[in-house]
C-alpha cells in the first residue's frame, strides 16, 4: 500500500512535467502579447518593448522556460503580471469560494444522484426508473449558464428568495455563506446527478443479478438492507470512479459557474488571468489543478480498497 | 448407499419431534404449476408437480438443465424471477402456504423455517463483507440476541460445519477462503437458526470431487442430527446414489417418477429415467483393446509452468502450475489428464497448444521442438494443434454465423471461401448436424449442439491432435453421453491423437485409453486407463477414486 502510495506520487513529477511544457509553448504560440495589454492602448512600442524586457519576454523561450522552471523549484511560482502581486497570494485568496463550490457541488451531486441511481435500478424498467433516467438525459444536454441564469431568474429575480450573485467568505458570515452557495452549487452539480444517477443504476443493475444478493434474499433480509448494504457497496467501484472523474471535469465547470454567478474563485481568476496574457498566473493555476487532479484519482484508489476488500496494492 | 452416520438423535430432534406433529411432513408441494412468460418454448416451467419432504429425510430432485428444477425451489423460498409466476397448486411448509404468504411473512420463514444453500460458493457470498458479519446479518434480522450471544452462536456453527479456527474465519472475507470453505459458511448460514427445512440447490456441482465428499457427509451429518427436511437438486446421479433417501426424476416440468432411492436407480418404473441413467457414464474402465505401437503425435518433456510476479518492495511470488510433466500421445489414442481444480491439467493443455508459453521443457510435435519456437515459426504448427473448451454458450463468437466460425481458420491458413464451406457443410454431417443450418447464429443452438459446432470448427483445421479442455462437463449427462460417442468415432475414424482433459472420473474411464493423473501440478500417476481405474498406486489416486460419489453403484446395470 505504502509502495503503491510512493509510486503514484512520484508519477506527478513527469505528468507536472509534460503539462508545464505544454502550457508553456501554449501560451507562447497564441497570438496575444502580454506587454501590451499591460501598456495599454495608447501605448508607443518603446514603452510595450520596456515592459516586455521587464518582464523577461524577450529572452529566447528556452530561457523563459529555464527561469521559469528553476523559479518553481525554489518555491517561487513568479508575479503576476498583471494583477501586481505574487501568484501565490493570488490563489491564496482565490481558492476558498473554488473550494466550497466543489465540495457544495460534490456533497449535493452525491446525496442526490446515489439514492436516485438506486431507486432506479431497484425499480428497474418502471415509471420511477424512465423518469430518472429521462432527467438525467436532460442533465447532460443542457449546458451550465443556461441553468444557472434560469436558477438566477426564478430564484433570485422571480422568487427573490436568495442573491443573484456574489460571495460571503464562510469565516464572515457562515449564514450568507450558504444563500451564496445554494444556486452555484445547484447549477454544477445537475450534470454530475445526471452523470453519477446513471452509472449508479447501471451498476447497481448489474449487481442485483448476483449471487450473493440472491443469499441475501434467501436470509430474509428486506430489500432495503438488500439494496444498501449488499448491492451499494458491491457497486461502489465504478461510482468512485465517476465521481473521480467528476472532480477534474468541475473545474471546468467552476469557470463558467464562477462567471455566472460572479464568484470571486479561480475560476474567474483562469479567465480574467487568459484574457490579459498573464502567464505566470495560468501557468501556476493550471499546474496546481493537474497535481489537485492527480491526488484525487490517488484517493479515489486508496478509497477503492475501504469498498472492497479484495483490492490491495 | 448413503453413509448415514449413526449419530443417535439429539435431545432437540427429540423435542422438535414432539413439537412438530409428529410424522406430518415438513413440505409437501401439491399440483404446483409454474407459468413461463409467453412466447416460451413451453406454457409452464413446472407443471402439476407433486411431492413431499418428511423431517429428517433428504430428497433428491433429479432432471436435465431445463427440467424445472432449480425453479421448484426458487418457489419455493419466493426467491422466483419476477417473470414467472406460480399459477396453481400449494407449498405447505409445516402446513403453511407459503404461496399464500405476505412478502414480510416469506421474509421471517427464510433463514428460521427453510434455507437455501447455492451451486456456487464462489459467487454466492459477499465479496465485501467479513464471512461472520453474513451469518451474523441473519441473526440480527431473525433474533433478539445481543452481540455476545450472536457472536458465540455463530463460532458455534462454525464449528459444527467443521471449519478450522474459527475465529479466524469469523473475520475472513470470502475471497480468502477455498471453495469449500466457503460452502461450509454457506451452510452454517443456513443452519444457523435450525431451519426444518434445508433446499440445497446442486450444492456440490461446482466443488472438486474430495471437497463434494466432505461437503455431502457434512449435509447428511447436521440434517440427520436436527431432523432437518432436505429438498437436494442435482443433476448427478453418483450424488443421488450418495446422499438421497427418496428421488423425484422431472423431465420439462413434469414429474416423470419418485420412489426410494435404490427403487428409483435400479428398477426406474419410466423409460427416461432408465435413458437418463444408463447416460452416467461407469467408473470401470471399458475394456479398449491392445494398442499397437503408432506414430507419435505428441511427446512432452520435463514440461513446465512458473508463474511469478515480482515487485520492487514486494516479496515476489512464484506458482508452479506444472512441474516435470511427461507426456505421450499416438495417433488413434486418447489420452486422458485427470485432477482437481488447480492440478495444472489445463495450464499444461494451454501450453500444448502454445496459448501459453511453457517455462521449461520441451513440446515435441512430430519432430518439431515447438515449446519455444518463435510466433512466425509456429504458424504452420498452430493447424496441427486445435482445442476444444469447456464452455460451448462462450466459446463462440455471438456476432458470428456457425458457417463463419467453421471456416475462419481455414481460410487463415490459405483456403479459399468455397472449398472451406464445402469442408464445413462436410464436417456439420460428421458432427450429425444439419448442413444447411451453417448460416445460423450460435444462440439458435443447445449446449449440445453448440460443442458439435465447436468440434466442427477444431476439425476443420484438419488437425493431428486434438485438445477436449473438460469438452463435456458443461452438458447433460444425455448429450454428454452423445458428445463423448462422437469423439471417440471422430477418433477412430480420422486416427485422431486426444488429449482430453477432465475432472470427471466417471467420463475418463469410458474415453481414455491411456490416464495421466495430476495434483499440484505434477503427474502423479500415469498408465493405460485399465490399469489406473484397476489398481491405483499413488495415495492421491486412490483418495480421489474413493472420493467419486456413487462409486459403488453400477449405473444402467437395472434389475428385471
Amino acid at each position: 500500500m505504502i509502495d503503491f502510495i510512493a509510486r503514484r506520487l512520484v508519477s506527478i513529477v513527469p505528468v507536472l512535467a509534460v503539462v508545464a511544457i505544454f502550457v508553456f509553448l501554449m501560451l507562447r504560440l497564441t497570438p496575444g502579447d502580454p506587454a501590451a495589454v499591460i501598456a495599454g492602448d495608447n501605448a508607443t512600442s518603446d514603452q510595450i518593448a520596456d515592459i516586455r524586457a521587464k518582464l523577461g519576454l524577450d529572452l529566447p523561450i528556452w530561457q523563459q522556460f529555464a527561469i521559469w522552471i528553476g523559479d518553481m523549484l525554489h518555491g517561487n511560482f513568479g508575479e503576476s503580471f498583471f494583477f501586481k502581486k505574487t501568484v501565490a497570494s493570488l490563489i491564496a485568496q482565490r481558492i476558498e469560494p473554488t473550494l466550497a463550490l466543489a465540495i457544495c457541488t460534490l456533497i449535493l451531486a452525491v446525496v442526490i444522484a446515489v439514492p436516485l441511481g438506486v431507486i432506479a435500478a431497484y425499480r428497474h424498467g418502471t415509471a420511477v426508473d424512465r423518469i430518472v433516467m429521462g432527467f438525467s438525459v436532460l442533465g447532460f444536454s443542457v449546458p451550465v449558464f443556461v441553468i444557472g441564469y434560469c436558477l438566477i431568474y426564478v430564484f433570485a429575480i422571480y422568487l427573490g428568495w436568495l442573491p443573484v450573485q456574489g460571495y460571503t467568505r464562510i469565516g464572515v458570515d457562515f449564514g450568507g455563506f450558504l444563500e451564496h452557495m445554494i444556486l452555484p452549487s445547484v447549477s454544477l452539480a445537475v450534470i454530475y446527478i445526471a452523470l453519477i444517477a446513471r452509472i449508479t443504476r447501471a451498476s447497481v443493475l448489474e449487481v442485483l443479478n448476483e449471487d450473493y444478493i440472491r443469499t441475501a434474499r434467501a436470509k430474509g433480509l428486506s430489500n432495503r438492507v438488500v439494496l444498501m448494504r449488499h448491492a451499494l457497496r458491491n457497486a461502489a467501484v465504478p461510482i468512485l470512479t465517476v465521481i473521480g472523474i467528476g472532480v477534474a471535469l468541475l473545474i471546468g465547470g467552476a469557470v463558467v459557474t464562477e462567471s455566472v454567478y460572479g464568484l470571486p474563485g479561480l475560476g474567474r481568476l483562469t479567465v480574467e488571468a487568459v484574457l490579459s496574457r498573464d502567464f505566470p498566473t495560468i501557468q501556476a493555476v493550471i499546474l496546481m489543478f493537474s497535481v489537485v487532479y492527480v491526488l484525487i484519482n490517488l484517493l479515489i484508489d486508496i478509497a477503492y480498497t475501504l469498498f472492497d476488500p479484495r483490492i490491495r496494492y | 448407499m448413503s453413509s448415514s452416520v449413526s449419530t443417535p438423535a439429539s435431545s432437540q430432534t427429540a423435542a422438535r419431534a414432539s413439537k412438530a406433529k409428529a410424522n406430518s411432513p415438513v413440505l409437501e408441494v401439491k399440483n404446483l404449476s409454474v407459468a413461463l412468460p409467453s412466447g416460451g418454448d413451453r406454457a409452464n416451467a413446472v407443471s402439476n408437480v407433486s411431492f413431499t419432504v418428511n423431517p429428517g429425510e433428504i430428497v433428491c430432485l433429479v432432471g436435465e438443465s431445463g427440467s424445472g428444477k432449480s425453479v421448484i425451489s426458487f418457489t419455493i423460498m419466493g426467491l422466483l424471477a419476477k417473470a414467472l409466476k406460480p399459477v396453481s397448486g400449494e407449498i405447505l411448509l409445516e402446513g403453511e402456504n407459503v404461496l399464500a404468504a405476505s412478502e414480510a411473512r416469506l421474509r421471517e420463514l427464510r433463514c428460521t423455517r427453510m434455507s437455501m444453500i447455492f451451486q456456487e460458493p464462489m459467487t454466492a457470498l459477499n465479496p465485501v463483507m467479513t464471512c461472520g458479519d453474513q451469518i451474523d446479518e441473519v441473526l440480527r434480522t431473525h433474533t433478539k440476541l445481543d452481540a455476545a450471544q450472536r457472536k458465540a452462536k455463530i463460532i458455534g456453527i462454525l464449528t459444527r460445519v467443521k471449519l478450522p479456527d474459527p475465529e479466524r474465519i469469523y473475520a475472513s472475507f470470502p475471497h480468502q477462503l477455498s471453495g469449500g470453505q466457503r460452502q461450509r459458511i454457506m451452510i452454517a448460514m443456513a443452519l444457523v437458526l435450525d431451519p426444518v427445512l434445508l433446499i440445497a440447490d446442486e450444492p456440490t456441482t461446482a466443488l472438486d470431487v474430495t471437497t463434494q465428499a466432505e461437503i455431502l457427509k457434512l449435509i447428511a451429518e447436521l440434517q440427520e442430527g436436527q431432523g432437518t427436511g432436505v429438498l437436494f437438486i442435482t443433476h448427478d446421479f453418483g450424488v443421488v446414489a450418495e446422499i438421497a433417501h427418496r428421488v423425484a426424476v422431472l423431465r420439462w416440468g413434469e414429474l416423470v417418477e419418485m420412489g426410494p432411492t435404490e427403487q428409483i436407480l435400479s428398477r426406474p418404473a419410466q423409460a427416461y429415467t432408465r435413458m437418463l441413467i444408463s447416460s452416467v457414464p461407469s467408473i470401470h474402465p471399458a475394456h479398449r483393446g491392445v494398442r499397437l505401437a503408432r506414430e507419435m503425435v505428441l511427446r512432452t518433456e520435463k514440461l513446465g509452468k512458473i508463474y511469478s510476479s515480482k515487485s520492487l518492495f514486494q516479496k515476489s511470488r512464484v506458482v508452479k502450475a506444472a512441474i516435470g510433466v511427461d507426456l505421450e500421445v499416438r495417433k488413434g489414442e486418447t489420452l486422458g489428464i485427470v485432477g482437481e481444480s488447480g492440478s495444472g491439467k489445463s495450464t499444461v493443455a494451454r501450453c500444448i497448444a502454445r496459448l501459453i508459453d511453457p517455462s521449461e521443457g520441451n513440446i515435441y510435435l512430430g519432430d518439431t521442438d515447438i515449446a519455444r519456437i518463435p510466433a512466425v515459426r509456429l504458424r504452420p504448427h498452430r493447424r496441427k494443434v486445435q482445442i476444444v473448451f469447456q464452455d460451448p454458450y462462450r466459446s463462440l463468437n455471438p456476432r458470428m454465423t456457425v458457417g463463419d466460425s467453421i471456416i475462419e481458420g481455414p481460410m487463415n491458413f490459405g483456403l479459399g471461401h468455397a472449398e472451406a464451406m464445402q469442408r464445413a457443410r462436410k464436417l456439420m454431417e460428421t458432427v450429425r448436424l444439419d448442413p444447411n443450418a451453417l448460416d445460423r447464429y450460435p444462440h439458435q443452438f443447445s449446449g449440445g449442439q453448440r460443442q458439435r459446432i465447436c468440434i466442427a470448427r477444431a476439425l476443420a483445421m484438419e488437425p493431428e491432435l486434438l485438445i477436449a479442455d473438460e469438452a463435456v462437463s458443461a452438458l447433460d449427462v444425455s448429450v454428454q453421453k452423445q458428445v463423448l460417442e462422437l469423439l471417440d468415432e471422430i477418433r477412430q475414424r480420422l486416427n485422431l491423437a486426444v488429449l482430453f482433459i477432465t475432472h470427471d472420473l466417471r467420463v475418463a474411464a469410458q474415453i481414455c485409453d491411456y490416464v495421466a493423473v495430476m495434483s499440484q501440478g505434477r503427474v502423479v500417476e500415469y498408465g493405460a486407463a485399465e490399469q489406473v481405474f484397476g489398481a491405483p498406486k499413488h495415495e492421491y489416486t486412490k483418495t480421489l477414486f474413493a472420493a467419486a460419489p456413487g462409486r459403488n453403484w453400477e449405473f444402467g446395470k437395472f434389475a428385471a
